[in-house]
């Protein structure tokens, strides 16, 4: 399958223009990674329902629209403006307007020192070795066209280095901003997050739009946590409901590395949500934890791939999803398990709150097991809200919307109580209480309507 | 003196299937009901209508709580009018604190009658006191609503749950089932704490054990959806000597 010659022109066209632009000056390896990959994702094109990693997610209306990349120019957003967009507690927050940084916007607060946290262009056009040596090494670009996509357009984003014994205790924050434009517009933000051995941090990626109108926004981030590292990583998606967001986090742990990778997804029309953590080094650890939150028409796709590489290693992951009205959210959660990597222990649990007889939910877990000495499970449940635990509610007093929303807070909760404590969990909580109130509500007056009518 | 309570010809139905065939009832304040009878009499479903749980059809009759029409109201305006139901089967809910769950609902009932919200400073020592009645371990407080909770734990944690929300009007849906002696011991005394001329309760129950325990004013025999018989304490012993087959008996006769 290749991709269909209108959308092949455009961005044929757009890459054309890149390359003839400020990416031209980039280095050598640089132009050529992104060829390769340019090339690759021609050659890939779309994925169709037929690829069986897409089963469930329809991108043709990705596929079908003419994106075009932003010009490097002036936004019209103040300091003002993102206040409510400030994370209470960060150590610092780096600002993206459509995949560039924007330097006045952003807050470099206090990092321990030598800690470098800067945008990805600023780290290329600087010491770019460390960035030559691992851009790219863990995204698979050759099987997946979105990767490829984004790699063939990489430009900035955000370039985290936290050197060996640093424990970073603030949260670093990652704020990308969408800016539509009079024609749909895309962005391909690319993040290199590199935990040196022995250190520590958490890190908030936060995907917003300003504005409506059509985005794509095709987001991929690379973390390598070195030996015995521990790091959260925060995904959270609120973009608008015509919003696009394809986004990728591959994860190469090292020996012993304890990783959390913690996606809170709660808008946006059509949402991929890909994980994959490599457990390379022995003894490592992953919580692959998430929460989902749908309504309208609204597609959110969670594909899940844990690869288990060295013996000893351990993989947690939960979903929760919360779907009301028509949308449509899919689990997909695969774990292969290399040959060598024995003793390995693996487990997996999607649980499913359908809130309408319209939302739909397909979930699919895919184990391949290549050692013998292994522990894997899974499970899915899809339910409703409970109702004698509702009537049970109301009965003390609480009335009915209240009733709901506490429920479907408290089936939220579930993936809350795994983060730890600190700022980037108050800041998803706010958030999380935020849109469970809203979805609890409008749950209450479809229902009334449905009585009297 | 107008009645707390009064039920009025009740017909309910479920599924189109006609459990209650007129029932007629009057509780004042400061009396204590006992309503006795053979599983599915329909003393279960007197429970519920009271509450309003939805699955039950009322096609004919009325209840008055207070003077206001009680079939009229939403289970949560039933509970911020001062009805509370222990729960034969209470429900888990996984993910709510104990704790949690009883401020809200002391604080949706005072937010109901215009009253300030209790802070959490304020309501812990209410709770406190009122779990050391139920002879309840702290550490309940702040584990989810009845989940992992043994039976006699569970029927413990509704006395608790009315001590706290001190009702009008208490309905206690066979919380002797599954209890053993020194549950029902301690369930008992919760309840008789709180027994006072402003309140009434309503006691469901199959046997008469636990009304040694909780002594009623009144007994009334449920039978087939109809109060059969209606009379003092006596009646209760009555009912355990000969059983409900003479009762039935006796009403045909009568």
């Amino acid at each position: 399958m290749t991709v269909t010659s209108p959308t092949l022109k455009s961005y044929l066209e757009c890459f054309g223009e890149f390359e003839a632009g400020v990416a031209g000056r980039d280095p050598r390896w640089l132009r050529e990674l992104r060829r390769e990959a340019f090339a690759r994702f021609c050659e890939l094109g779309f994925p169709t329902t037929h690829d069986e990693d897409w089963r469930f997610t329809d991108v043709s209306a990705i596929a079908k629209t003419t994106f075009r990349l932003t010009r490097d120019g002036r936004y019209n957003v103040s300091p003002l403006q993102l206040k409510p967009w400030r994370v209470d507690g960060a150590g610092c927050q780096l600002v993206f307007l459509n995949g560039r940084i924007a330097p006045e916007l952003s807050v470099l607060g206090t990092l321990p020192e030598n800690v470098k946290v800067a945008g990805l262009t600023d780290a290329i056009r600087g010491d770019s070795s460390s960035v030559e040596k691992h851009l790219g090494r863990h995204l698979d670009v050759r099987r997946d066209s979105f990767s490829a996509l984004n790699t063939a357009f990489v430009e900035d984003g955000a370039y985290v280095h936290v050197p060996r014994g640093v424990v970073v205790e603030e949260p670093i924050c990652l704020l990308f901003v969408s800016i539509p434009g009079a024609s749909p517009v895309m962005n391909h933000p690319r993040n290199l997050i590199l935990m040196d051995e022995d250190s520590q941090a958490t890190l908030v990626e936060e995907y917003v739009t300003f504005g409506e109108g059509s985005v794509f926004c095709n987001a991929a981030t690379e973390i390598v946590a070195g030996d015995h590292t521990v790091l959260s990583h925060y995904r959270i998606e609120r973009e608008q409901a015509d919003t696009f967001n394809i986004s990728t986090l591959s994860i190469h742990q090292g020996r012993s590395a304890n990783v959390a990778s913690h996606s809170v997804l709660l808008c946006g029309a059509l949402v991929r949500n890909n994980v994959h953590p490599v457990l390379a080094g022995e003894g490592g650890e992953c919580l692959i934890n998430g929460l989902f939150l749908g309504s309208d028409n609204q597609h959110i796709d969670n594909y899940m791939l844990v690869e288990h590489a060295s013996p000893h290693c351990s993989s947690r992951q939960f979903y929760n999803g919360i779907l009301d009205d028509h949308a449509h959210g899919v689990f997909h959660g695969r774990i292969i398990v290399h040959k060598d990597a024995q003793k390995t222990d693996a487990k997996q649990t999607n649980r499913n709150l359908l809130l309408s007889d319209d939302a739909q939910i397909d979930t699919k877990p895919q184990l391949e097991i290549h050692a013998d000495d292994v522990k894997c499970t899974h499970g899915a449940t899809i339910g409703q809200i409970d109702e004698d635990a509702l009537f049970y509610l109301r009965s003390r007093g609480v009335d009915e919307a209240s009733a709901r929303n506490m429920l479907i807070r408290a089936f939220a909760g579930e993936c809350l109580e795994r983060m730890k404590e600190g700022p980037a969990r108050r800041h998803v909580e706010a958030l999380v209480n935020c849109y469970v109130r809203q979805i609890a509500k409008t749950v209450g007056d479809s229902d009334s309507e449905g009585e009297s009518g | 003196m107008s009645a707390l309570l009064e039920i009025r010809d009740l017909h309910v139905s479920v599924d189109h299937h006609e459990i209650l065939k007129g029932i007629n009832l009057q509780i004042n304040a400061g009396e204590v009901h006992s309503i006795m009878g053979p599983n599915g009499s329909g003393k279960s479903t007197l429970a519920q209508v009271l509450t309003r749980r939805d699955a039950y059809e009322v096609t004919s009759g009325e209840v008055l709580f207070n003077g206001k029409d009680l079939l009229a109201m939403k289970p949560e305006e039933v509970a911020w009018e001062g009805v509370f139901m222990a729960f034969q089967y209470p429900v888990e809910i996984p993910g709510i604190s104990n704790v949690y769950f009883l401020r809200s609902a002391v604080n949706a009932i005072r937010k109901a009658r215009g009253l300030d919200e209790m802070t959490a400073a304020e309501f812990l020592p209410l709770f406190r006191d009122k779990l050391g009645l139920l002879e309840m371990d702290d550490k309940l407080m702040n584990r989810s609503v009845n989940e992992g909770f043994s039976g006699g734990e569970k029927k413990r944690n509704e006395i608790l749950q009315m001590a706290v929300l001190e009702p009008r009007l208490a309905i206690l849906d066979e919380t002797d089932s599954g209890l053993d002696i020194d549950a029902l011991r301690i369930v008992a005394k919760g309840v008789n704490a709180m027994r006072s001329p402003e309140r009434a309760m309503v006691v469901v129950t199959h046997y008469q054990r636990l009304l040694t325990y909780i002594v009623p004013d009144y007994v009334h025999v449920l039978m087939d959806g109809r109060i059969v018989r209606s009379g003092g304490p006596e009646l209760a012993l009555e009912l355990e000597e000969t059983g409900y087959g003479s009762m039935e008996t006796n009403t045909s006769v009568a």
